[in-house]
């Protein structure tokens, strides 16, 4: 049913003596929405570049529709990019901007004239025609640079933090609009952001990048609730991460002692040995006080209460100095800084991670 | 409140010196031109439309045809030199662009009279580059180029390159290169990325430059009387020669006037086809 149309293999990049890309593989299907998510300087951008042909890998290869593709010039791909910064041709009109493609494949004035048209719809910027770049807002820039990659119809549509530029409410909606465009056309996107809410909402798959390799490729309920990474966790779900040693491992449930207590995390189909070092994450909503000392917990400290975001955000200081964060709905928590308690959690929401780098 | 006054101190010096040096000897240029040459020495205050109908005369038209013809030849030759020069300086890395500027800029600190006349030195018959071609065996006689018309576009297209390759330079530079990766991405080959986007973006850098080396290539006369001996005779020469050998100032300022009206309406074009207020690389 799935058809791969891009797959990157092994590819690596580097500029002077910066090693940008350490190995990238990936598969995308048809149709799929998928998000390279990183913090600035991880090499999103760079394996985007790669994938249009801007860039040119030291090694491994860029395929497109079984083709390879990777010596191939930009203009031979058929691959459109939504530039970071727009890149609109300022002395052309939007409907020159969005017709340039076509105009290059000299397609009928008529025909030109049709699709701009409707890519406008599409984009619901209809009658901008004739205003030149200069003469629109940001939000409607971003419309025309993608009205202007779709108009070729692509079959990749690469996306470079499309909506970094605009104020969040423009951001959220262009979201949503951008989504039902991609579902509507049955297009493939290719979509970067450093903004793990943007990747969780919109995307199919979500592939975290760090340091010029994918740290965990999945969909966004995999990458947010079973993260295999602490830094994922970190990225991605801002959860909490602790590091401690195996005590035992019994029902599906490993515990560790650590900072002066004891923390559970499901053992997701691994075997540990007691005494084993090991890291788990928990993500702060799911950290819950107690008042029952013979239940697995930690003793800790309340450091701050704010209140930020509708969740009343409590931080803690373990015995051992680490940071714990736990987040309430609602602000009838009734701890104050300064307060000695004990935190816990259900172990089937907190996960073992770096299980693969432990070993 | 202070800060007004001072303001005013900096400001009021320029419009003087603007008023006494650059407006009024216009005036005074413009009203001559309409005077009559007094028989033996300067003016006489009568009105007459005589030096702008002399300058319908065949010879003079004549001579205006050549400035021209010199003018185009020269700017041309400027054009394909300076512009790729201008527009590669601009992807330079920035210490390499600030020793491209420090070469190009040295040339100036010498007078461009002296450079001239290192040019005969090249050209002149058995001159430095007679002995190059013949030392190489490309050439077995003088060439003789000194005098020549060819002599006097190689001068100009030295005097003036340096302005086309800075306006191409300031306008190369300002380019957002992200645009030609567009057009690449949108499909276009390398030539109609350069085409498209590239050479539309950097047309006012070209046009400003072809102002800057079309309008003093028409008057720079002392390159066409060192490079060409008496053959090759420009606008320049002819007003030089009315003022100061003819004693018909009359006649030169009307020169003058006709040349700066033709300078005027090709900034003015310039404006219409750029849309913008100033000359690239000017400022």
């Amino acid at each position: 049913m799935s058809e791969t149309i891009l797959a990157l293999r092994n590819i690596t990049k580097h500029f002077g003596n910066t090693q940008v890309l350490r190995g990238i593989d990936l598969e995308v299907q048809k149709g799929e929405f998928v998000t390279l998510l990183g913090s600035s300087g991880c090499g999103k951008t760079t394996t985007l570049r790669i994938i249009a042909g801007l860039e040119t890998p030291d090694s491994g290869k860029v395929l497109l529709a079984g083709a390879d593709v990777t010596g191939a010039e930009p203009n031979k791909r058929d691959v459109n990019t939504v530039f970071q910064n727009y890149a609109l041709f300022p002395h052309m009109t939007v409907a020159a901007n969005i017709g340039y493609s076509l105009k290059l494949k000299r397609a009928d004035k008529e025909v030109i004239r049709r699709e701009v048209s409707q890519a406008l719809e599409l984009v619901q910027l209809t009658g901008y025609e004739k205003r030149l770049p200069s003469e629109l807002s940001g939000g409607q820039r971003q419309r025309v640079a993608i009205a202007r990659a779709l108009v070729n119809k692509p079959s990749v549509l690469l996306l470079d933090e499309p909506l970094g530029a605009l104020d969040l409410q423009l951001r959220r909606q262009m979201q949503l609009e951008l989504k039902a465009l991609q579902k509507q056309l049955g297009l493939t996107f290719i979509y970067i952001t450093h903004d793990q809410e943007e990747a969780l909402n919109m995307s199919d798959r979500i592939a975290v990048m760090r340091d010029g390799r994918f740290e965990q490729i999945g969909t966004p309920a995999e990458v947010y609730d079973h993260p295999r990474t602490s830094y994922v966790a970190r990225f991605v779900g801002t959860a909490n991460v602790l590091t401690g040693c195996v005590a035992e491992q019994k029902d599906g449930v490993v515990r560790m002692t650590c900072a002066g207590g004891c923390a559970g995390a499901a053992d997701a189909g691994h075997t540990f040995r007691p005494g084993q070092p090991l890291s788990l994450a928990v993500r702060s909503e799911q950290v819950e006080f107690t008042t029952d000392p013979g239940a697995c917990g930690l003793p800790a400290t309340v450091r701050e209460k704010s209140f930020a975001g509708g969740m009343l955000r409590i931080a803690l200081a373990l015995q051992d100095g680490t940071e714990l964060v736990a987040s309430r709905h609602g602000i009838d928590i009734a701890v104050e800084p300064g307060d000695q308690v004990r935190v816990t959690w259900d172990p089937a929401h907190a996960v073992p991670v770096d299980v693969e780098a432990a070993v | 409140m202070k800060k007004r006054s001072k303001l005013w101190l900096t400001v009021v010096p320029l419009y003087v010196f603007t008023l006494l040096f650059v407006l009024g000897p216009m005036i005074y240029m413009v009203v001559l031109s309409f005077q009559t040459r007094a028989e033996v020495w300067g003016v006489v205050n009568e009105f007459t439309l005589d030096n702008y109908k002399n300058i319908f005369h065949p010879v003079y038209l004549q001579t205006f045809a050549e400035s021209f013809k010199l003018a185009i030849t020269s700017t041309l030759f400027i054009v394909a030199i300076g512009y790729p020069f201008g527009y590669f300086m601009a992807k330079l890395s920035p210490v390499w662009k600030k020793r491209m500027m420090l070469l190009l800029m040295i040339p100036f600190w010498t007078s461009s009279l002296i450079r001239m006349y290192g040019w005969i030195i090249i050209f002149r018959a058995n001159g430095t580059l007679d002995k190059l071609l013949m030392g190489l065996g490309l050439t077995q006689s003088p060439l003789k180029l000194l005098y020549t018309y060819p002599a006097v576009v190689v001068g100009m297209v030295y005097a003036l390159l340096q302005f086309m390759i800075f306006a191409v330079y300031s306008s190369a530079e300002k380019l957002d290169w992200s645009l030609v990766e567009a057009a690449r991405d949108l499909g276009a080959s390398p030539w109609q990325a350069f085409r498209t986007v590239t050479l539309k973006l950097t047309l006012p850098g070209l046009l400003s430059g072809v102002i800057l080396t079309f309008i003093p290539s028409m008057g720079l006369f002392f390159i066409a009387d060192i490079l060409g001996g008496n053959k090759v005779v420009l606008v320049g020469s002819l007003i030089q020669d009315q003022l100061m050998k003819a004693h018909n100032w009359p006649f030169a300022a009307a020169l003058s006037v006709a040349l700066m009206i033709m300078t005027t309406l090709m900034i003015a074009l310039y404006k219409r086809v750029t849309h913008s207020e100033e000359l690239e690389g000017l400022l």
